[in-house]
């Protein structure tokens, strides 16, 4: 710390405003706890590298779960494990701040096991500050992945025994064997000497992501008296004494002179130009107008139903992209699972001037039924009032409810017609358009071309569409 | 305290302090002591003996809270001297 005060360092909020209750001017660590200590030291290296302002903190789930309290930082507080992953966005995004993951050895090691080696793989420009004290502390004492053999916790009563629990994960050597990681440390705080070589660690962690260096982390052992259920001098020794000799101190690697900053692509945050990165765009740019007829439902909700490979999929899509050229607001839920092979699959789709909350149409206004099976399963839950479009071409039962509407379209022998029965979905498009009246012909015609490619395919799908709609409106007249 | 302040010496904020004892068993001088009084958390905080302090820094990194303790060092000048 700067000048001739050892004070409470200035990368801490002065005042635990978002803390809940009356003690706004303490912590919610048990006394003698680490997660305080080093708390501290990165709040001081914060406050000397000047870099408060431009840090975001992401806190795990565990005891502490509110640094947030504390860090006079921007903060998350993010689900069990996956403080590397999002660490990874919020950087990535950022590039000109300081992201810190800061995580217990349960929320790390167990859950998060898989987030962390990701991270440091790919060598996100991120510094992870871990804290091994051998325990799950906010559940009150469960074995973590670095609970020492032979230690009691609340799940190993009788001592943890490798033989049925593993033995104590060592995370920095673990690391240490992928290549990406910048920095990678040990350290201790069961004695001053220790807690000052932390204190460089994290200052030297923190310098490297500034640098934009890459991924760095410091394992720091630390107490946690509460659950070791030891005083707080008695913890430290029992650091020196115990884990020690598992967890090894010292710079694992250090790589901070050699490498080269990390260049990462430039984040882009304008909506207008991610939508046009992403292929959104303005869609086919043709802007269109509603057709005057009153559509029969105004806002549907469709399931389209069949065997796979008839198309149900895709034309659900189409459905969908003709609802966005139109302006509504539209959602597509594919559903198949294992049926892909051969079996049924379906698709729901919303088209709507308002917005969606749930994708799935469980009580369709359309269904379109491409098989008996599926015509059969999805017929009950069609909404009263609503429309079923069949196959009549593949199903040979009519439908039974009488409260529905029902259309009887041969839609696997029209495309049959046209030479190819991969246009079913086309068909039913068009079946759809005719029976809503949501959609006009031409204008789904119009848009055909940006839908498909080449022209033979677009004149195909053409008169798909059209042969579906004729024969829907046929009916009706 | 009578007299002007001697530098360097420690202050403990006795209402942050949760009396882990941690300070007082690393200060190498001796100069530290849990009290015999409670606070209003009911925790007996630390404090310093009133000499003898080296200003070494040791107290204010091995304490897990972060405003508990202040060390002002040999050559701290107070405000307005
Ligand atoms: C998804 C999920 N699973 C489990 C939990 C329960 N849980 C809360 S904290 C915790 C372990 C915390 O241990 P550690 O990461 O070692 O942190 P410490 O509390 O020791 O600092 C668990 C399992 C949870 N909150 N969320
Ligand atoms: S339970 Fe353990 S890790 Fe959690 S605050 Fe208490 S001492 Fe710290
Ligand atoms: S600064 Fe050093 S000598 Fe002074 S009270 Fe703290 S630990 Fe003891
Ligand atoms: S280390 Fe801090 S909390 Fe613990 S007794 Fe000393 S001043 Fe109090």
């Amino acid at each position: 710390m700067k000048g001739a005060v050892l004070r409470k360092p200035g990368g801490f909020n002065d005042i635990y405003k978002h803390k809940p209750g009356a003690d706004k001017d303490r912590t919610h660590y048990c006394p003698g706890c680490g997660h305080g200590i080093l708390h501290k030291l990165i709040a001081e290296a914060l406050e000397d590298l000047e870099i408060t302002d431009r840090t975001i903190v992401i806190s795990p789930v565990g005891c502490s779960v509110f640094a947030y309290y504390y860090f006079n930082t921007g903060n998350l507080q993010v689900p069990h494990g996956r403080a590397p992953a999002v660490a990874t966005s919020v950087s990535r995004a950022n590039p000109g701040s300081v992201v810190i993951s800061y995580q217990g050895d349960g929320d790390l090691a167990a859950i998060g096991g898989n987030h962390i080696l990701q991270a440091a793989n790919r060598g996100e420009n991120i510094t992870v500050f871990f804290v091994n004290n051998a325990i799950y502390g906010m559940t009150g004492g469960q074995m973590a992945p670095t609970t020492l053999e032979g230690m009691k916790t609340t799940t190993t009563p009788y001592g943890r025994n490798p033989a049925t629990d593993g033995y104590p994960m060592k995370v920095a050597e673990m690391l240490n064997s992928l290549y990406a990681p910048t920095f990678i440390a040990r350290t201790s705080l069961h004695d001053i000497a220790n807690i000052r070589k932390t204190r460089a660690a994290v200052r030297k962690a923190l310098q490297y992501n500034m640098e934009k260096k890459g991924f760095s982390i410091v394992e720091v052992l630390s107490m946690c008296p509460s659950n070791w259920k030891l005083g707080a001098v008695e913890s430290q020794n029992w650091i020196r004494d115990h884990m020690l000799e598992v967890y090894p101190l010292g710079t694992l690697r250090d790589r901070g002179a050699e490498v080269a900053p990390r260049v990462r692509p430039r984040p882009e945050l304008d909506p207008a130009r991610v939508r046009e990165t992403l292929g959104l765009g303005e869609g086919s740019g043709v802007k269109l107008e509603r057709p005057k007829e009153t559509p029969v439902y105004p806002n549907p909700s469709v399931r389209i139903a069949g065997f796979g490979g008839q198309g149900v999929l895709s034309a659900g899509v189409v459905l969908a992209n003709l609802g966005l050229e139109y302006g509504y607001n539209v959602s597509w839920l594919p559903s198949y699972g294992p049926e892909m092979r051969g079996g049924t699959a379906n698709c729901s789709v919303k088209i709507q001037d308002g917005t969606i909350g749930d994708t799935e149409a469980t009580k369709p206004h359309v269904l379109i039924a491409l098989n008996r099976p599926s015509m059969e399963k999805f017929e009950p839950i069609v909404a009263s009032g609503g429309t079923l479009i069949y196959n009549s071409t593949l199903i040979d039962v009519t439908p039974s409810r009488k409260d529905i509407r029902v259309l009887a379209v041969p839609i696997t022998g029209l495309a049959d017609e046209l030479g190819n029965t991969k246009v079913q979905s086309m068909v039913a498009a068009g079946a759809f358009a005719a029976a809503t009246g949501l959609f006009a012909l031409d204008d789904i015609i119009r848009l055909l071309p940006s839908l498909y490619s080449g022209e033979a395919i677009v004149k195909l799908n053409e008169k798909a569409v059209k042969a579906g709609f004729d024969f829907v409106r046929g009916i009706k007249s | 305290m009578d007299g002007p302040r001697k530098y360097p010496f420690c202050e403990i904020d006795q209402e942050e302090c949760k009396g882990c004892g941690l300070c007082v068993n690393a200060c190498p001088a001796k100069v530290l002591e849990i009290s015999s009084h409670l606070n209003s958390r009911g925790f007996h905080p630390s404090s310093y003996k009133g000499s003898g302090c080296l200003g070494c820094g040791t107290c204010f990194y091995s304490c897990p809270e972060p405003g508990a303790i202040t060390v002002y060092l040999k050559d701290y000048v107070p405000e307005g001297v």
